[in-house]
């Protein structure tokens, strides 16, 4: 499982972001927002590469002593980012990519409903 | 132990270098030994590999090698790394050693010499015993060698040599002492360092095989990688080492010992990743220094929190003496040993109370150490490392934290720099989270500092809508806002250190009996303040008779209603911001109070609309009226007051985000009532223009197009006024619009006075041309004349202003009101005029010859869609050319109606003009015309055609006939040729003339004579007619010797060579049944050649059947 979860705008705000341990949710905002900075600097990377042929799955942005943060950027350049504690060796690159797969199809879900801006902040229940 | 103790020994921050000793060298008394020496060691630079040379006596005792224990146990207790370890292995235990021994391969007592070698040899190998150091051999020879496989005698004794010394071949090297010594030298010294690598790495090797901690040896390993170009190897060892050592924790009273040796795990090789990218090695930006200097600064934080924790004895617990942190020596035997531990060989704490003691000890000492500076260093390290590898929000974020560390350290000054520094950042990406929890830090410190303006400025944001707290806490700190505004003080911020809250109380109530300074403008375009403000115009642009009307929006989104005391509207004209000001009322006028009261206050939520309404002056016809800021004014005069100042029409830092957000939005709004407004759904408008009145007059333009190039083209304008009043001070202004082509300006005039033709002079365009004041329904009418000295398409303007009295909101204005109108007018070529020169005979002349007649024929065709008349026409002659006939126009009065054209015909003489280049100039065709509708005052143009030039060639022989016009059958036909020589050579002409079947004649058949300069010569023949029709006469032919190029076809064109013979003076008109006879015949007595006759094909049945007819 994963201990943070953020889904970014295209202008880099948060859209949505929750983290588990409720009680140090300063400290997961802080590490979201600063793996932005290597997000935006694989994005710049890619470059102008196909579409079809982008990989939308940015792999371990960066690890700190105790977390281990990833990415994945969609077509419309909006960001997930996951942050997932460092001992849990469970997860290995493929959980992590299907539950990047599943966090857009989520998004995808919110997107399609006709009563949801897009811009606006996303309530989860 | 000293305060440092976390820092890393001497012999560990140095660079590791490879230990060589040199025997055998006696660089005392021996030269060439000096020599050698001095190459090794003098001047080496960092480009040179590194090993650290020592001259030893051959028979140096080094450091004895103990004998090992089969078992680990005896070493536990005791420790892991001995602190003498790390200086043996640098500076005694050598990884070489050298033995220099003179020898040169031809040495007469080979045999002797080399035994003694192998002795030194055995005496070195004697003294490493149980060692594995290298040991290698230089022969130092005086003759430079040979190439290698050339001398048989050196490879069969170097392969003896090793064989008795027992080396291999790759240990024995050979220095010739040569000029080249230093290359030599070089050369043998990597040779060294290779063997001295091998030692090292299976030395390595052998330590890692005791599969011990290896905490020192960590950094130097990973040094090591480094200086090896394998960052990823000396990462993936610092991790190894870390993830083994987190854990060990050791004495819980002592925690605070274990998070300060991880920081400086980490800062340490934040250090060495930093030095070895000095050296050239390139970082990422997520695998760079920064990261291990900010974990280090986390481990640092730990350690303050731990200490904070352990540390917090009462003032009355001294430290214990005698100081069990001092050993006899002053040094220890072990590194990371307890100091009164030496020795002891097992856990069992032997000593509980000196154990105790001992951690007291430790404890104290750690009160007095700066937490808080390690880690804003450590911070600051990371930020600069940070900045370096494109990770502006990783620096941020660390920014925050040296900025809360500055708030923990009591140093509020620097802490709110720091996250005043930062805060935009945070705002400008809308994470609001964490912005809120900047500005509560920053709040702290404003209040602890009592800082005015930061503290409201930082209240105004906690309050706004981009804060997140609850509504708890903004309703504490609105009423702290408010406290402030009344000049009190506010309550304290919660969790702050009660001795520094003292202090700030204080400061409060000082700021509290100082009077002045107390309005306080915040510019809020930069932050997102709890009041949101949108300015909005009614309309895009006003008349200017009609005033100026718009809208202030204003809403609130603190928990508790606010009352403001003033607003006031500044425009970009200041002279307006007069009329927009809405203020409390004044105490005389309480009556209104209650009114106002209502509106001056700002309910949560609530949208307010407040409107302002004035009269633009009339001099800002045309100009741009802007919002240029609003200001709304909190808490009194009296008191504090602070005045929010919105630039332009509104709109803060999240504002642009909201409005695309609303813009996007497809939700439908809940209706509200009527005098309510959705605040999402007003668009700021900050500017409008201020427009004339709309004018109440046409304007008619009556004229004929197209304009003909260079007449006086009449442009007909009827003013009429619709107003209800006088309108005064009418003026014209009119002619080619401004901003063509400036070549039209040039070719273009207008005037008001069609008599007289308009030349240079005269303006494209005629501004403000007065024409009076106009009665309501009264029409005046103004005629303007155009000359265009081109052809094409121009635009004219015509405009007309004048003045009108009017009233707006009871205030009398003077419009100035236009009304204008543009048409486009094509120009074209009143008429197409062609010139052709032909022949007398009307025979197209390419060239004209000289002194010979020749026609000059005009065609005016009229290309204008109106009937022109042509006044006249004149031919004005070159002096070159001279007039065989009159040359009075034919074409006067002439009326033409379009493709309609006069032609004209002038007979023309060339005289002899020498061989002029590009021809003869004719002269110029001058026509004079004007519209056929044109009234008599309209002036005549005159249009001046030059006339092409003309090639002039001279003949030498001119011939003329003089024969009558026509003959009859049977009736004699004189025939006289003229023969004129145009030279200044005699001639010799040969003629003859060919007989013909139509003539019989009588003359010179053939003749050759003379003809002398300039002299005529004449030729009479009596031609005598046979058959009627038009016929060929006899032809003259000319043959002149001296000028072949005469030919008879040049002849010809002079000369007739047919002639018309009339048969009967009887008309016949007729008409033939057959096919090939149908065009009509014409014949007629005293005619020149009728044209049938002409076309008809020579010596055709025709003439034949004629005859036999008639």
């Amino acid at each position: 499982m994963a201990v943070c979860i953020a889904v970014i705008a295209k202008e880099n705000y948060p859209l949505y972001i929750r983290s588990t341990p409720t009680e140090d949710e300063l400290k997961f905002h802080y590490m979201v927002h600063t793996s932005l900075d290597v997000v935006d600097e694989k994005i710049s990377a890619m470059g102008k590469a196909l579409v079809d042929q982008r990989e939308l799955y940015l792999g371990l942005l960066y690890p700190t002593e105790d977390y281990k943060v990833y990415g994945y950027v969609t077509n419309s350049k909006v960001k997930f980012v996951m942050v997932v504690d460092s001992s849990n060796t469970a997860l290995r690159d493929n959980e992590i990519r299907s539950m990047f797969r599943k966090l857009h199809n989520s998004y995808t879900d919110v997107m399609c409903n006709p009563f949801y801006n897009p811009g606006d902040r996303i309530q989860s229940r | 132990m000293s305060p440092t103790r976390w820092d890393f020994p001497v012999e560990l921050c140095c660079r590791p270098m490879a230990f060589v000793t040199l025997t055998g060298l006696d660089v005392v008394y021996n030269a060439v030994h000096r020599a050698v020496w001095d190459a090794f060691c003098a001047n080496r630079r960092a480009d040179r590999v590194p090993i650290s040379f020592k001259v030893l006596p051959g028979d140096h005792e080094y450091p004895k090698c103990r004998s090992k224990r089969t078992s680990y146990e005896w070493y536990i207790p005791k420790g892991i790394l001995k602190t003498g370890w790390m200086n043996k292995h640098l500076n005694l235990v050598p990884a070489l050693v050298v033995v220099f021994y003179e020898l040169d391969w031809d040495e007469p007592q080979w045999k002797e010499k080399q035994s003694e070698c192998a002795t030194r040899v055995e005496i070195v190998r004697q003294s490493l015993q149980g060692r594995n150091t290298k040991v290698a051999v230089v022969l130092i020879q005086k003759k430079a060698p040979l190439p290698p496989g050339e001398d048989v005698i050196a490879s069969e004794r170097a392969a003896a040599l090793c064989n008795v010394c027992e080396l291999s071949g790759k240990s024995l090297f050979v220095l010739p002492h040569t000029d080249h010594l230093v290359g030599y030298i070089i050369r043998l010294e990597n040779a060294f360092y290779e063997h001295a690598q091998t030692y090292y790495y299976t030395e390595i090797r052998r330590v890692k095989s005791h599969k011990e901690f290896l905490n020192k040896t960590t950094h130097q390993i990973c040094r090591l990688c480094f200086q090896h170009n394998t960052p990823l190897d000396a990462i993936a060892q610092f991790r190894k080492h870390i993830d083994l050592c987190k854990k060990k924790i050791g004495s819980a009273e002592l925690s605070f010992e274990h998070a300060a040796w991880m920081s400086k795990q980490f800062q340490a090789f934040g250090d060495l990743f930093d030095e070895a990218i000095k050296l050239g090695l390139t970082a990422i930006q997520t695998q760079n220094p920064g990261f291990y200097y900010q974990q280090a600064a986390y481990y640092a934080q730990e350690r303050k929190q731990h200490a904070k924790a352990l540390c917090n004895h009462d003032a009355s617990v001294t430290y214990p003496s005698p100081d069990p942190l001092e050993t006899q020596t002053g040094v220890l035997d072990f590194y990371g040993q307890r100091p009164w531990r030496q020795g002891i060989l097992s856990f069992d704490l032997s000593d509980p109370d000196k154990e105790k003691a001992g951690i007291l000890a430790i404890q104290l000492k750690e009160r007095s150490v700066v937490h808080s500076e390690i880690v804003i260093t450590l911070l600051s390290n990371a930020v600069a490392q940070f900045k370096k590898y494109k990770c502006p929000r990783m620096k941020s974020h660390l920014m925050v934290q040296m900025g809360e560390e500055y708030y923990y350290a009591k140093d509020y000054t620097k802490a709110l720099k720091l996250l005043d520094y930062v805060m935009c950042d945070y705002r400008s990406e809308g994470w609001w989270t964490l912005l809120t929890s900047i500005l509560t830090t920053a709040l702290k410190c404003s209040y602890l500092m009592a800082q005015l303006k930061d503290y409201i400025t930082y209240s105004l944001e906690l309050l706004g809508r981009a804060s997140t707290l609850k509504d708890g806490q903004k309703s504490r700190i609105e009423k702290n806002l408010m406290n402030v505004l009344m000049n009190e003080s506010p309550d304290p911020e919660p969790d702050c250190d009660t001795l520094a809250v003292k202090t700030a109380q204080k400061l409060w109530a000082d700021r509290v009996s100082l009077a002045g300074s107390n309005v306080f403008t915040i510019g809020v375009q930069d932050f997102v303040p709890f009041v949101q403000c949108k300015a909005k115009f009614h309309a895009p642009s006003f008349h200017v008779d009609v005033p100026v009307q718009f809208d202030v929006y204003l809403k609130a989104d603190c928990p508790h209603p606010i009352r403001f005391s003033k607003l006031c509207v500044s425009f970009n004209n200041q002279g307006y911001n007069q009329f927009c000001v809405l203020e409390e009322a004044s105490r005389a006028s309480e009556v209104l109070e209650n009114l106002t009261q209502g509106k001056m206050c700002l309910v949560p939520g609530k949208t307010r609309k407040l409107s302002f309404k004035f009269v633009a002056k009339t001099e800002d016809v045309g100009k741009k009226i802007e919002i240029t800021s609003v200001d709304l004014v909190l808490g009194s005069e009296s008191g504090r007051c602070v005045v929010l100042s919105w630039q332009g029409g509104g709109g803060d830092a999240a504002s642009s985000q909201e409005a695309l957000q609303a813009a996007r939005s497809f939700k439908r709004r809940p209706k509200l009532p009527d005098n309510e407004v959705h605040w999402d759904s007003i668009i700021v408008q900050a500017s409008t223009m201020i427009i004339s009145r709309v004018p109440n007059i046409s304007v008619h333009l009556r004229h004929e197009p197209p304009a003909l190039m260079n007449e006086m083209y009449c442009l007909v304008v009827t003013v009429q006024s619709h107003e209800k009043s006088q309108i005064r001070d009418v003026k014209l202004t009119a002619g080619l619009k401004p901003g063509q082509d400036a070549n039209l300006t040039q070719k273009t005039h207008v005037t008001l006075h069609g008599a007289e033709l308009c030349d240079e002079s005269y303006p494209a365009l005629l501004t403000d041309i007065p024409v009076g004041d106009l009665h309501p329904g009264e029409q005046l009418e103004k005629t303007v004349y155009v000359r265009c000295g081109t052809v094409g398409s121009r635009m004219f303007l015509v405009y007309v202003s004048y003045l009108i009295n009017t009233t707006v909101e009871g205030k009398e204005i003077v419009c100035k009101c236009h009304k204008d109108e543009t048409v486009t007018i094509e120009t074209v070529f009143p008429f197409d005029v062609a010139v052709r020169f032909v022949s007398t005979k009307f025979e197209h002349l390419e060239r004209v010859y000289a002194d010979i007649p020749f026609l000059l024929m005009t065609d005016v065709l009229s290309a204008s869609p109106w009937a022109l008349t042509i006044v006249s026409s004149e031919l004005q002659l070159a002096p070159s050319m001279t007039a065989v006939d009159h040359l009075e126009s034919q074409v006067d009065k002439v009326v033409l109606q379009t493709g309609e054209s006069a032609s004209e015909c002038f007979c023309l003489r060339c005289p002899s003009a020498g061989n002029v280049e590009g021809g003869v100039a004719t002269g110029h065709y001058i026509i004079s015309w004007k519209r056929a509708s044109g009234m008599d005052s309209i002036p005549v143009i005159r249009t001046v055609i030059t006339l092409p030039h003309v090639i002039v060639e001279n003949i030498p022989l001119h011939v003329n006939a003089d024969l009558p016009s026509f003959g009859r059958v049977r009736e004699s036909l004189p025939v006289r040729y003229h023969l004129q020589n145009k030279t200044d050579l005699v001639q010799d002409v040969e003629i003859s003339v060919e007989p013909s079947d139509a003539f019989m004649f009588s003359g010179l058949k053939q003749i050759r004579l003379r003809i002398l300069p300039g002299t005529k010569q004449e030729m009479l023949y009596n031609f005598y007619p046979l058959m009627a029709g038009y016929q060929q006469l006899p032809s003259l032919n000319i043959n002149l010797l001296r000028f072949p190029s005469f030919t008879n076809q040049l002849l010809r064109r002079f000369i007739p060579t047919s002639i018309f013979v009339k048969k009967l003076a009887i008309e016949y008109l007729g008409r033939r049944g057959d096919s090939w006879m149908t065009p009509l015949l014409l014949l007629r007595d005293d005619q020149d050649q009728p044209s049938v006759f002409r076309q008809r094909p020579q010596g055709s049945a025709y003439e034949t059947h004629c005859d036999l007819e008639l």
